[in-house]
């Protein structure tokens, strides 16, 4: 992952965004004049070709956020489940000990802190966003790297600390 | 045609500051939460229990599950809207979208009970 905090890097993005905006026009405008003067369809087709459509880095941050939503929704069993164990009881607390002493055990506890951290570093973002701080496209990207870079280093920290 | 029938408060512009004031509770709890183990290397069940049993911590969880329950609600009726429709399933999605959706609500459900059962009876 590149991290870039660069005008060049933020140019290429504008560039590609302008590229977007072109095939979003070739595909979505009417081909013929028939079509563009024709009854307005109201089951219009979307036409939005999902692996050529180039996404600007806030929304991969974005996607990325709704991912790291969805497979945290179900990895909160995990981190309720030790919880659990670890609260029941001095022999629970020892078992759940046990549990983390499992190197997959260990690692499926870091997945699930590090996208819980990702999902709250990009919350912040999104919710300062709100607030119309930092909402457009030039500092839209530039925190979504922030984002990225606070996560990385979390992760690293996270990883340091489990093992 | 998407309705609205199965969001959490049947309006979008309070499921939207649903979803922010909840973010920001389970923000501050995971905040708090991972702080006391990294402060608490040798932990011990004692401590531990101590913890989560004192009155603030007790209430700070009772909000931490309603807001996950809410915020999880939300999230994943947005991204059930969002993509289980017919573009991408097919002219049954909304049958799809209300499995996925029960599905979601059961799940939730069993992580309400599971964890305020789990806090008070600490």
């Amino acid at each position: 992952m590149a991290v870039i905090l660069s005008n060049q890097d933020l140019n290429s993005e504008l560039a590609r965004n302008d590229h977007n905006r072109k095939l979003y026009r070739l595909e979505c405008c009417p081909k013929s004049p028939e079509e563009a003067v024709g009854p307005m369809n109201k089951e219009r087709p979307v036409y939005l070709s999902l692996t050529q459509f180039h996404f600007p880095v806030p929304a991969i941050a974005s996607i990325f956020h709704r991912i790291t939503g969805m497979a945290l929704f179900v990895g909160i069993a995990y981190l309720l489940w030790l919880l659990d164990l670890a609260l029941d009881s001095e022999s629970g607390f020892a078992e759940a000990g046990a549990v983390l002493d499992n190197p997959l055990a260990k690692l499926v506890l870091w997945g699930v802190l590090v996208m819980l951290l990702y999902h709250i570093l990009a919350g912040v973002k999104h919710l300062m966003m709100d607030f119309h701080i930092g909402d457009s496209f030039e500092a839209a990207s530039r925190s979504a790297y922030v984002v990225y870079f606070l996560t990385v280093v979390l992760a690293v920290a996270t990883g340091v600390w489990i093992w | 045609m998407v309705t609205n029938v199965t969001s959490l408060t049947r309006s979008g512009l309070s499921d939207f500051l649903v979803q922010r004031i909840s973010a920001v509770i389970m923000a501050l709890y995971t905040f708090v939460v991972l702080g006391f183990f990294v402060a608490n290397p040798a932990l011990s069940h004692a401590t531990l229990s101590g913890f989560f049993a004192s009155t603030p911590m007790l209430l700070f969880s009772t909000a931490m599950v309603f807001s996950t329950a809410a915020h999880a609600w939300i999230g994943m009726w947005t991204i059930g809207t969002d993509y289980i429709r017919d573009h991408y399933f097919g002219r049954h999605s909304t049958a799809f979208r209300m499995v996925y959706q029960a599905g979601c609500l059961i799940l939730i459900f069993v992580y309400v009970v599971w964890a305020l059962q789990l806090f008070w009876s600490l």
